[in-house]
């Protein structure tokens, strides 16, 4: 009996949120997984705060219903920490993922108390370095299987690839440098 | 071998309408259905359809096209959501009523106002009455499965009404989930050729539709009407079994899912019936009998059968994504406790509306609905028929 995996992403409009959580479902489900990958849409417009989800299970899932207690939370634009209660109904031993050149700790006084482990990842860095433009969802992505170890990494990076392919069929070029972000953003974890 | 796949509810009905190439779709775009004749517009530019597909000024205009293209003898489809199928209220009635077999997915979404783009019944509740079937769609598989089989039912010759296939905005819609997609051939080889009885270009044997239809026949083609829709029930079993033998997936009116002993149980439709099942399993756990059905076919409504189900049940709550303003519980409620006179009457029926306009539905809100039900259970007494779940007050 294989338990189920609940993430929330916290975004603002544009950046991708909404795609890194079908991304992630389209990893997990290449692994042989059940998945769910679904956005909270609001009035939507670039900027605002947004939410996405993914649920992943060795087991068929039905329920239907937003997360309200997850085991992973994402935040791909760290300014919304002090914007949006990130840590809402977070699991005690779960774990928090910023996109932020700050170390992990930096965070832990605007968390409302949150006792499990930070994770910081400068998608920043890494997403303008390897692609020369700044999409951290990429980055982020790579960050929160390192975290989660659902997958196994090789068999991870191997089923992101396949996506690419399909995701960026009209741009091949641009296939090289997020397979690179995705590897280094899992060697450049902190908190690990 | 059945292809595994990945597929948000829209893509899944884009990739069914692929493999179904009708000759004609007529389509506007409304939040949340608009992705499905935007994915499948591709596949006419890709060439990898045979569709006509008509890019019209409304829903209204939509609809219209439709009844024209199958009154011609085309195999026609369309989806809409929301306002959308309000837009198309009369033509709805006519389509039915010229019994063509228009498939249309309905991507449900509240109706104004205030103006709100996210999920409840009020739309496809609200066109109950127009004569087409609806079939109701628990998650993305069910969308697709339903959406072939909708093709051969609306065309059998005893049935010849169109039908609604509904499934959750955005939950269902745009959600991705696992699914388990049938051959380009097999689903071809399944729907067949489609070869009208009678229509508008058939050059030898000329007709006219729709006409002025006076006292003297008006009725006749009403009852006629009404018995196509009797049809349709054993019809739509009939397609069901010849599905299941495709795929091994099993249809029927509705679904019962650990009813055999229960003691308490639910109605319900679409996605919230996945998240009830959760909320089953985890009172089967504590030992509670709880079970729940979930209703596929509403039109034709499963009187005696869904009534007979219902029997064995200490309570059952009917739950409506949709409220009627009648002040006495959303149209599901009214139907089933009708059915329960006559083959349920032991059974204590509550009615709950939930989820209006997007409302998320927690597992824990559906389990107090259970909590109730085993207070009525326990002590047979029923304080509160008309209930509404997840609201302030």
């Amino acid at each position: 009996m294989g338990r189920m995996i609940e993430i929330r992403w916290h975004g603002r409009g544009g950046q991708g949120a909404k795609t890194a959580s079908l991304l992630l479902a389209e990893a997990a489900f290449d692994t042989g997984k059940y998945v769910q990958g679904f956005p909270e849409y609001g009035p939507e417009r670039m900027g605002a705060p947004i939410t996405a989800y993914n649920r992943i299970s060795d087991e068929p899932i039905t329920i239907h219903s937003n997360i309200y207690e997850p085991d992973y939370v994402i935040v791909v634009d760290e300014t919304l920490v002090s914007a949006v209660d990130v840590t809402a109904g977070l699991k005690k031993d779960g774990a928090i993922v910023i996109n932020s050149a700050k170390d992990p700790e930096e965070f832990r006084p605007l968390l409302k108390g949150f006792e499990g482990k930070i994770y910081t990842i400068d998608a920043r860095k890494i997403s303008v370095e390897e692609l020369g433009r700044y999409f951290p969802n990429v980055p982020m992505l790579g960050a929160i299987a390192k975290i989660t170890k659902l997958m196994d990494e090789d068999v991870f990076i191997e089923a992101m690839e396949r996506s690419f392919h399909h995701k960026f069929a009209t741009k091949p070029h641009v296939i090289e440098g997020n397979m690179r972000a995705l590897k280094r953003a899992m060697q450049e974890v902190k908190g690990l | 071998m059945a292809i595994k796949d990945k597929l948000s509810g829209n893509e899944a009905i884009a990739v069914a309408m692929r493999q179904i190439d009708p000759d004609v779709v007529a389509a506007f775009p409304i939040t949340p259905s608009t992705e499905v004749p935007q994915y499948f517009s591709q596949f006419v530019a890709n060439g990898q359809v045979h569709t006509e597909f008509v890019a019209v000024e409304s829903e209204h205009s939509a609809m219209s096209a439709c009844i024209g293209a199958e009154a011609a003898g085309a195999r026609t489809m369309t989806a809409t959501s929301s306002q959308g199928l309000a837009l198309m209220w009369e033509m709805l009635y006519i389509a039915a009523s010229l019994r063509l077999p228009i498939v249309m997915s309905v991507i449900n979404r509240a109706l104004s106002g205030p103006i709100n783009i996210h999920n409840d019944h009020s739309d496809s509740m609200g066109a109950r009455d127009s004569g087409w079937i609806q079939l109701y769609c628990e998650n993305n598989q069910e969308a697709y499965d339903n959406l072939i089989q909708a093709i051969r039912i609306a065309e059998h010759k005893d049935v010849q009404l169109p039908v609604m296939v509904c499934y959750d905005g955005f939950i269902t819609s745009h959600a991705v989930e696992n699914i388990e997609l049938i051959e380009d051939e097999k689903v071809k080889a399944f729907i067949g050729e489609y070869r009208p009885q009678h229509y508008l270009l058939d050059r030898d044997n000329p007709i006219s539709m729709g006409p002025l239809d006076m006292p003297a026949y008006y009725f006749e083609h009403k009852r006629a009407q009404a018995e196509a829709m009797k049809n349709a029930k054993r019809v739509i079993l009939e397609v069901a079994q010849e599905f299941e033998k495709l795929t091994g997936r099993k249809y029927g009116y509705f679904e019962e899912y650990k009813m055999e002993d229960a003691e308490v149980g639910i109605v319900i439709m679409n996605s919230t019936a996945g998240t009830a099942k959760f909320v089953v399993n985890e009172l089967r756990k504590q030992g509670i009998k709880a079970g729940l059905i979930k209703l596929r076919v509403f039109r034709p409504f499963p009187f005696e059968e869904l009534g007979k189900a219902l029997s064995h049940l200490k309570a059952v709550a009917i739950m409506d994504k949709a409220d009627s303003f009648s002040g006495a519980g959303g149209p599901l409620f009214t139907e089933v406790r009708s059915a329960m006179f006559d083959y349920a009457k032991d059974t204590k029926a509550v009615s709950y509306i939930y989820g209006l306009g997007g409302r998320d539905v927690r597992p824990d809100e559906i389990m107090s609905v259970y909590q109730d039900l085993l207070e009525i259970a326990r002590t047979g007494q029923v304080k509160s028929t008309f209930n509404y779940l997840g609201v302030r007050e």
